[in-house]
């Protein structure tokens, strides 16, 4: 037990060399792209505490990052009593109101089981966009609300996207280090119990409605710092921002990533990004395959390409790479 | 020649082995017991003949080797009435009843008659959920359903299980008739060693899934050794 | 808050609604079938239903006539249920919720993603089997078609409602909803049983598509919002319920119809997320919508 313990932080702490070393290698561009998963990385790890972790599923999720995405803008720019927050200021902000949000929801779902549940929540992450465009005076309509360009403080200088990854991935490994030990204490075991059997976890005095509830409000409050993060890289918000196909690809990411691993979601945020905004790679990829004639402008191939991939990644590895990974390296820390 | 034949027939659930090589015979319209303590294997006999768990080893029915399959077993005219009854909760008395015909083709009419002779209760609660009937009442429609399907052989599993003596009385009542009337052959599994060897032709005592004693019922409720060690009285 | 009213104005949004009802308990049907005879909700089946429908148009872009193409397209959308349910849901059928969740929301994805690659993204106008004339019902004018999906609606929960009650492969359906170990017992072939249940419920899809393409016309983004719809109105009607379905659709079609004309706060644009609010509260109340049965757990 020990030893899996000293592996976790030292493997914790390669990561954050990695991370910090990684600008130097690469260009200004690759930097953001980088910043932007790991936002992607911040909003699965608070899905994996609700949905991997205590058998909550959301398809909603999106919502959640549109409301710290959206506090953020009329925070920075509308004020509060005329008066402008600065960017930096109102991540934790976003994240809280986005958390105490997913309190309000995760209340009442305690009433709903697994299949109503999803559904509810895909239609929180439906209706949601209709919500700036009724209230547009304050939350800007379908043109939305523009930003200042995030600046670095302190007069640092680097560039704009570099100070984006620093801070995403400061924040990310930060938020990775407390989920890690949410998920290693009392609250994640009671987590796991409620996931695996109500009935037996209530029975042994877990508070399904605490911890349940508790587990919409975090990993909402994760959803919302990343909306945030990603409302000062974008310099705007809009309902098309946040639509609502960003919360299936959030599931999608989850899965393929492992729901219930942490660290190995980074390759599930990865697969969002890459997909969302390379798929005319991946189909001048599969033109390579005889019979296909595929144009990769067509609108429709990142689409094909994710739902394939989900399909077989769920069918031959369904606990995505998390569990790979724990099948491949359980047996090398005696773990069964 | 008998009716059903097991020969060397071995089960496990997944890398628990439970039958280690089970031979046993039911002649026509014979009506025979397996007894044994708890975890013996005598539900997983039934099971391994029903193909309800894998089996090894060959099931030999009618003079055709028998599948592996559960549905083509309840084709062959076989019926499993499973430890806890096994009832279609959600569904009316009458759809349970129907279910138990499911491979016959012909008119139900005579059939669902002869059940509700047997288990008036039935008739009166046929538009009520299976699920709320007691637990006496389940196991009626459980041997109804059986009695739907007009098997060759019955296999029953713990009949008795949990049900106050007038009802048990009655249904092994229902037994007998099906065996007289239709020359049904029994393979019944039963903790209560007494009553079924006053019912049954012969039995057989298994115990860590081997065949430990084996016997006519007067043998074994004569024999005094058998009687102190397998069937405790 | 409240527009000025009349009568006739109150009959138009009324029949307006019911049509649109209509609409959404066609796909709430398959969604209900899928889920009563094999516990999955089907996050594809507006997908599956817009691919029919595309198919159904090649087809008569290629000079069949409606009622040529229909049972072609019916043929076609059977056997792509039973497939679908054969190699892609039955390998994860005891994995977790999630799982299957996922798998169906990467069919959608596919599905989707397919029909744009096939057929392109613009929107393309359905010629349906109905009219699209008017006549007069009592002073208000009631298009032909929106008779014509009503009917068709309520034909279909008919014939599905007397198919699972009377017949033997209904009652066997059912059983192995409900009870797949005993159903072995008395000699179903489960597997096949599930198969089928996907193969009816994509039948019914390809024909709520056909039914709707004429009214929205055809993209491959048609069904989404509607699917929604149809979720909201299978809930509402109880999961397991094929009446509900209809009911629930016809019911929040109304509803929502009425709300949205009536009620300005809500207008056009708070339609979809003032009825799940609706749909949300009502599930507090009662768990198993208007006609479900949910089995109690108290803990």
């Amino acid at each position: 037990m020990r030893l899996r313990l000293w592996l976790e932080l030292a493997g914790f702490a390669v990561l954050a060399v990695v991370v910090a070393a990684v600008p130097r290698f690469v260009s200004d561009f690759r930097a953001r792209e980088l910043a932007i998963v790991g936002m992607y990385f911040i909003a699965l790890l608070g899905l994996s505490i609700l949905t991997g972790h205590s058998g909550q599923i959301s398809l909603g999720h999106g919502a959640f990052m549109a409301i710290g995405g959206y506090t953020t803008a009329v925070l920075s720019v509308n004020g509060v009593y005329g008066h402008q927050i600065r960017d930096l200021w109102t991540i934790p902000i976003a994240g809280v109101i986005a958390g105490v949000a997913g309190l309000l929801v995760g209340l009442p779902a305690l009433r709903l089981s697994g299949l109503y549940l999803a559904l509810i929540t895909f239609g929180i992450a439906v209706s949601f966009p209709q919500l700036p465009k009724k209230f547009d005076h304050f939350l800007g309509g379908t043109t939305g609300k523009i930003l200042a360009l995030p600046r670095p403080p302190f007069g640092l200088s680097t560039t704009t996207n570099n100070w984006m990854y620093y801070l995403t991935w400061g924040i990310a490994l930060v938020l990775l280090l407390a989920a890690w030990s949410l998920v290693r204490g009392k609250t994640g075991r009671a987590l796991k119990a409620i996931r695996d059997s109500e009935v037996a976890a209530a029975s042994s005095g877990v508070s399904l409605a605490k911890y349940k509830t508790l587990a919409f409000g975090i990993s909402a409050f994760y959803a919302g710092v990343a909306g945030s993060l990603y409302a000062i890289a974008n310099a705007y918000v809009n309902p098309d921002v946040f639509p609502i196909i960003l919360s299936v690809y959030l599931v999608v990411g989850l899965a393929v990533g492992g729901l219930d691993s942490l660290v190995t979601l980074i390759a599930g945020a990865g697969l969002i990004y890459f997909l969302q905004n390379h798929a005319d790679t991946v189909a001048r990829w599969l033109n390579h395959l005889p019979a296909l004639n595929l144009d990769p402008k067509q609108p429709g191939i990142p689409s094909l390409v994710f739902g394939a991939v989900l399909i077989v990644v769920m069918l031959l590895l369904p606990g995505g790479a998390g569990g790979l990974l724990r099948r491949l390296f359980g047996s090398l820390t005696g773990r069964r | 020649m008998s009716f059903l034949e097991l020969r060397n027939v071995e089960a496990r659930y997944g890398s628990v082995r439970a039958l280690h090589g089970i031979s046993l015979q039911v002649g026509d319209g014979e009506l025979v017991a397996v007894l044994g303590a708890n975890g013996a294997g005598k539900t997983t006999t039934l099971r391994a003949i029903s193909g309800t768990v894998r089996r090894s080893g060959d099931v030999v029915f009618a003079g055709q080797k028998l599948s592996r399959r559960p549905e083509a077993t309840a084709r062959a005219g076989i019926a499993h009435v499973p430890e806890g009854r096994g009832t279609f909760g959600e569904l009316s008395v009458w759809d349970n009843l129907r279910l138990g015909a499911h491979t016959r083709r012909d008119n139900l009419k005579q059939e669902a008659k002869r059940v509700f002779e047997f288990f008036p209760q039935l008739e009166s609660r046929r538009d009520q959920q299976g699920g709320t009937l007691s637990g006496g009442e389940q196991q009626m429609l459980a041997l109804g359903r059986a009695m739907m399907a007009r098997p060759k052989l019955l296999l029953l599993d713990e009949p008795s299980l949990g049900l106050a003596p007038i009802v048990v009385t009655v249904i092994f009542e229902a037994l007998e008739r099906m065996k007289t009337d239709d020359g049904m052959s029994v393979l019944v599994v039963e903790q209560n060693a007494g009553l079924a060897l006053e019912h049954a032709a012969r039995a057989y005592v298994l115990e860590v899934g081997k065949v430990a004693v084996e016997g006519t019922s007067d043998e074994l409720r004569a024999n005094e050794t058998v009687r102190r060690s397998y069937l405790g009285y | 808050m409240l527009a000025a009213f009349t009568w006739t104005e109150f009959a138009q949004q009324l029949a307006a609604g019911i049509r649109e009802g209509a609409i959404y308990a066609g796909l709430a049907l398959a969604i209900v079938i899928i889920y009563r005879s094999t516990r999955v909700i089907n996050f594809a089946q507006g997908e599956m239903a817009t691919f029919t429908t595309f198919i159904a148009w090649s087809l008569m872009n290629h000079g069949l006539s409606f009622w040529t193409a229909f049972p072609i397209v019916l043929a076609v959308a059977f056997a792509g249920g039973v497939a679908i349910e054969r190699i892609v849901i039955h390998p994860v059928a005891n994995a977790s919720v999630v799982t299957i969740v996922i798998v169906t929301l990467g069919l959608a994805l596919l599905l989707n993603g397919l029909t744009s690659v096939i057929w392109g993204g613009e929107s393309r106008q359905f010629k349906g089997p109905f009219s699209t004339r008017t006549i007069d019902v009592g002073g208000v004018p009631i298009s032909v078609q929106d008779i014509g999906i009503v009917v068709v609606s309520i034909g279909l929960v008919a014939l599905l409602a007397l198919f699972f009650r009377y017949t033997k492969l209904g009652l066997a359906l059912r059983a192995a909803a409900v009870n797949p170990e005993s159903s072995r017992l008395v000699g179903i072939r489960v597997g096949w049983m599930l198969a089928l249940g996907w193969g009816i419920a994509a039948v019914l899809g390809a024909v709520a598509g056909m039914m709707i393409a004429p009214v929205v016309f055809l993209d491959p983004n048609m069904m989404q919002t509607i699917l929604l719809y149809a979720f909201a109105a299978a809930v509402l009607g109880g999961l397991d319920s094929p009446v509900g379905a209809v009911v629930g659709g016809i019911l929040l079609g109304v509803t929502i119809t009425m709300l949205g004309r009536y009620v300005g706060f809500i207008g056009s644009t708070l339609k979809l997320p003032a009825a799940l609010v609706l749909i949300f509260v009502l599930l507090l109340v009662r768990p198993g919508g208007l006609f479900g049965r949910v089995a109690e757990r108290r803990v």
